[in-house]
């Protein structure tokens, strides 16, 4: 997921050209106080003509408790992006105040509630404390994500590469997430030019349940995604146990064996993401 | 008369002469010889202990001959912080010389200062590869009378062999000389790596000027520029800008945009067919042309495939893989970086060329003849696949055919990048201001928003294809681009011709007509 700066029209005019699977239009942080009210027209005009090619389009909208999050949610609803990242979500009350919101101006502009999906962003220690109770109980919410910078600023730490401060944070929003089925989304890796630190974080993120990585610059697209991408190896031996265990299940077995491993329902479970993850069919 | 890519070309042009219609990339050579005779290099004696050091540029000018209409070569191996063209052409025009032919291999920013020369025909006419900056305007505004040529560094070569270029007075900075003018720029102060484009000067000139801030005991090695040639020698303070001339190394772009052509590029180069052991790859200096290099040096290591050689101009990032054993051999007609100068100098599989050898397509077989891939950068290019890398979208001058075209011809693949449109410019057109590669020469277009393939090679476009690649077709992307930008309204000329674009045998490809004085508002 790229961030991109909602006050950027260069930006947001070649978002869709670095193959990101989404595309998160920012009107929260990247954007300073005095060009809020810019970046929003600008994001609503450039949403409506410009071309993301395959890239889903979300924004991140700012926080209702500031002068900026409803309007936000005036002009942005109504175009419908594929989501709406909600910053600083702390309890299910403030997404229930924020669903109201947004069914209302749904319903002024004759659109579903069942379309545009909502984001839920973790970014302090409530939040953390409440993200199960906020992932698990709105359709519309699909995917969690943790904020780290916000979410040290909040604990009163200081940010370190290994992350170490919002470890817990991490596997608590993942354990959230998983529990309610839905994707999770790891922070941003703030140095750009640190592609071996992307890279381990990246790695990190993958080994303990984050289903994406957010980015802020289009060069840490390709790490991430070689990080995510399954291998060939992967891919093969995904494949193998999958037919496999098809064709031992026609024949009434359970329980199987590859070069003396045994494969059981987990191990094909996790095959079979895999395969979808790589887009492979099993004849 | 129209020639082959239906490009109006006059049959004379006054100060010029007679003008043949480009006819197709390898028309001309498939006979197997050139029609155009040669001429002879210039016949010199001198006696044995002879001295040829001179105090000042001045004196080895006066020394060489100045007359009315000479005309005066140099190489641009200094790039913009070269100042002996400047102050050669000051001192011509001190010394009342008028009517000069200017004839340098290139012209950069840093010659800006000559303009006053033109205006007061100090220098009528002009022979290069590139003009750049406020000449570039005032050339594109029609300063001179006769028109401009643009050459490719092979066609340099065979202009000054068949005499187009006559050349009095060749001057030739060199990092390093001896007192016999035996020279190299490969050490020294301000030495600026392969001294190629100056090997064909110093043959032909009548008179030969090396002027070097670093007079070394004789003999000067590597003998770059051999002594049999050099008539005078001069030392002076500095020959140059050494901040501008040659540092450190060639960084990699950051910019995304770049990054992310140069990645697709990759994959093209990689999935072409041509990537095969043993395969020979040059690419350009800058932008996503040099950062195609770290891509397919990433995917060389990954599949330890080894290359033949690396040419053209030679940056770090070149030394570095031949260091790392990825190529054999660098064939290094003009460098880019110290670094190249110290691996010229030190590795012996990094070989200086001089541009006949590079690129020169008469003879029997230039090293261009032998690329398999090619990555080059563009300015403009058409929907046949036509590129312009000389003139601006405002309708100056400022960029250089080099060894584009050159390369172009010889390449199994010319893989061609550039951004679908600069600023709100719309960089693929119906048709380019100025065409100086044919279509017929380009393989593919990579752009960030899609890969156009050239439809005379479907194979090529089956096998990205069956890769998985972005492939769309010219037009369509030409009509995706344009409702993103708009289409410029067009320029306005008027009918006099201020640049002959010559195509590497000699033709003329594209001529450029004088803009209209309201269009340049910078």
């Amino acid at each position: 997921m790229l961030y991109i700066p909602g006050n950027n029209p260069a930006m947001i005019q070649q978002g869709g050209i670095y193959g990101a699977d989404s595309i998160l239009l920012d009107l929260e942080d990247a954007v300073a106080l005095n060009q809020k009210d810019a970046a929003r027209t600008l994001v609503r005009n450039m949403f409506k003509v410009t071309d993301f090619y395959d890239a889903e389009v979300c924004v991140r909208v700012n926080h209702l408790s500031t002068p900026f999050g409803l309007a936000d949610l005036e002009e942005i609803v109504p175009l419908q992006p594929s989501a709406i990242r909600y910053p600083k979500t702390e309890s299910p009350e403030e997404v229930i105040e924020l669903l109201n919101i947004i069914e209302r101006i749904e319903d002024r502009h004759n659109l579903p509630h069942n379309k545009m999906t909502l984001h839920a962003m973790i970014e302090t220690a409530m939040g953390v404390q409440n993200v199960f109770n906020i992932a698990s109980k709105f359709s519309r919410i699909d995917a969690i994500t943790i904020g780290g910078q916000d979410l040290t600023a909040d604990m009163n730490i200081i940010p370190t590469p290994d992350g170490i401060g919002i470890d817990f944070a991490r596997k608590r929003i993942i354990m959230a997430a998983k529990a309610s089925h839905i994707d999770v989304i790891d922070t941003v890796f703030p140095d750009v030019n640190d592609e071996e630190g992307l890279r381990r974080e990246t790695e990190y993120a993958k080994r303990i349940g984050f289903t994406g990585k957010a980015v802020i610059n289009p060069r840490q697209i390709d790490i991430v995604h070689e990080v995510y991408t399954p291998t060939e190896e992967e891919i093969r031996k995904a494949y193998r146990i999958v037919r496999e265990f098809r064709m031992n299940s026609a024949a009434g077995i359970g329980v199987f064996a590859i070069d003396g491993k045994m494969i059981d329902a987990p191990i094909v479970a996790r095959a079979e993401y895999l395969l979808r993850l790589a887009n492979v069919t099993v004849d | 008369m129209l020639n082959s890519l239906g490009r109006e070309i006059p049959e004379y042009m006054e100060g010029i002469g007679k003008l043949e219609p480009f006819q197709g990339a390898l028309t001309k050579l498939s006979k197997g010889w050139m029609d155009e005779p040669t001429i002879p290099a210039p016949n010199k004696a001198y006696l044995p202990h002879q001295s040829k050091l001179c105090k000042t540029l001045e004196e080895a000018i006066i020394r060489s001959n100045p007359h009315n209409g000479m005309t005066v070569s140099f190489h641009h191996h200094l790039r913009n912080g070269d100042i002996l063209l400047v102050q050669t052409l000051t001192i011509l025009h001190n010394m009342g010389i008028r009517d000069i032919t200017l004839a340098s291999s290139s012209l950069n920013e840093c010659h800006d200062p000559i303009l006053p020369y033109l205006k007061d025909q100090t220098v009528t006419k002009i022979f290069s590869s590139g003009i750049r900056s406020e000449l570039g305007r005032a050339i594109a505004l029609g300063v001179l009378d006769t028109p401009v040529v643009i050459h490719s560094h092979g066609g340099r070569v065979r202009c000054i062999h068949t005499g187009k270029i006559q050349i009095d007075l060749a001057v030739i900075p060199a990092s390093a000389a001896d007192c016999e003018g035996n020279a190299t720029g490969s050490h020294g102060k301000s030495a600026f790596g392969s001294i190629g484009y100056a090997v064909i000067d110093a043959r032909y000139a009548k008179q030969v000027i090396v002027v070097t801030d670093n007079l070394v005991d004789f003999p000067c090695i590597p003998l770059s520029i051999s002594q049999n040639f050099i008539d005078h020698v001069v030392l002076v303070d500095s020959i140059g800008d050494a901040s501008k001339i040659a540092t450190g190394t060639t960084r990699i772009t950051n910019s995304p945009m770049d990054l992310r052509i140069a990645k697709l590029a990759a994959d093209v180069i990689e999935h072409s067919g041509f990537f095969v052991p043993g395969f020979a790859f040059q690419v350009g200096a800058g932008g996503a042309s040099l950062a195609v290099a770290k891509f397919i040096r990433e995917k060389m290591k990954k599949k330890s495939l080894k290359g033949s050689f690396m040419l053209g101009g030679i940056t770090s990032y070149c030394v570095d893989m031949l260091n790392e054993g990825l190529f054999e051999t660098i064939f290094d007609v003009q460098s880019f970086d110290a670094v190249v100068s110290n691996s010229l100098l030190n590795n012996r599989h990094h070989i200086e060329i001089p541009a006949a050898l590079y690129a020169n397509p008469f003879n029997c077989g230039c090293i261009t003849n032998k690329i398999d891939v090619v990555v080059l950068g563009a300015l403009e290019i058409d929907v046949d696949f036509n590129v312009n890398v000389i003139t601006g979208s405002e309708g100056k001058i400022r960029g250089a055919s080099g060894g584009h075209s050159d390369t172009a011809s010889g390449a199994k693949l010319t893989v061609v990048v550039c951004p679908s449109f600069r600023g709100r410019i719309p960089i693929i057109k119906k048709r380019v201001h100025t065409i100086v590669t044919p279509g017929e020469t380009v393989h593919v277009l990579v752009t960030e928003r899609g890969i156009c393939v050239n439809p005379a090679f479907p194979e090529l476009e089956n096998n990205l294809r069956m890769a998985g690649l972005n492939i769309k077709e010219i037009h369509d992307l030409e009509i995706e681009v344009d409702k993103i930008t708009g289409i410029p309204a067009p320029l306005e000329y008027t009918d006099k011709i201020v640049g002959l674009v010559e195509y590497r045998d000699g033709t003329i490809i594209d001529v450029i007509h004088q803009l209209k004085e309201k269009e340049i508002k910078i």
